[in-house]
């Protein structure tokens, strides 16, 4: 099973978890991005997230999917992504799979976050004390 | 035909609105699309990577468009 969410509210990160849980699993692994206080030595005071909502769920679906591909014994694959303004210590991203085992977990969770970060239309601007920067606009 | 193009994050901001509506010849491939969008906003061609998406899928550039297609424009994108 596979469920893709792209939320305005807070994520709540042990409902992500009960949702992830399968008999068949011997293993869960959940990877929570966070919000920080700095980015490249920069204090940042709260960050945005701006979605192109029906791209980013379509993407996340075919993301969640290419892993279930890879990895066949994946039971379920949660994926839940914050879009507005978002405090430092807040949650950004929540991806969390269950295997049987924990090998394929780890790979899996890894793979759906960094693939995620390559495709899904999400765009963050992070906010200074003195401007702000759209991440990874510029060379 | 006239496009209706979606802007996002950065894209949103050097063109000044979320929409842009752009008359382009029929079958116009993704690439002319984004050399004519640099030509008229520079600023564009200084990001990092820059894609046209239609129907929430990431075009090819020998991709053609049609009017009836949703077409966005997909500045660098930054999830996670």
């Amino acid at each position: 099973m596979i469920t893709i969410d792209l939320t305005d509210q807070p994520i709540d990160v042990s409902a992500a978890l009960q949702l992830v849980q399968a008999d068949g699993a011997g293993a869960v692994n959940t990877f929570i991005g966070t919000v920080r206080n700095k980015s490249t030595g920069r204090p940042v005071v709260r960050l945005e997230y701006e979605a192109y909502d029906s791209m980013a769920l379509h993407q996340l679906r075919k993301v969640a999917t290419q892993a279930q591909e890879r990895w066949p014994m994946l039971e379920n694959v949660v994926v839940i992504h914050r879009k507005g303004t978002l405090q430092i210590g807040d949650v950004a991203v929540v991806v969390a799979v269950s295997t049987p085992h924990r090998a394929e977990s780890f790979a899996a969770c890894q793979y759906i976050i960094d693939t995620l970060k390559q495709v899904v239309t999400i765009w963050k601007k992070e906010f200074y004390e003195d401007g702000d920067v759209w991440v990874a606009a510029h060379p | 035909m006239n496009l209706k193009i979606a802007l996002f994050g950065i894209a949103k901001e050097i063109v000044g609105q979320s929409v842009l509506e752009v008359n382009a010849p029929d079958d116009q491939p993704v690439q002319q699309l984004l050399e004519q969008l640099r030509a008229q906003y520079p600023a564009l061609g200084q990001l990092s990577s820059l894609a046209v998406a239609v129907n929430n899928e990431y075009a090819t550039d020998t991709q053609r468009l049609h009017e009836r297609d949703e077409i966005a424009l997909i500045p660098p994108v930054a999830g996670g």
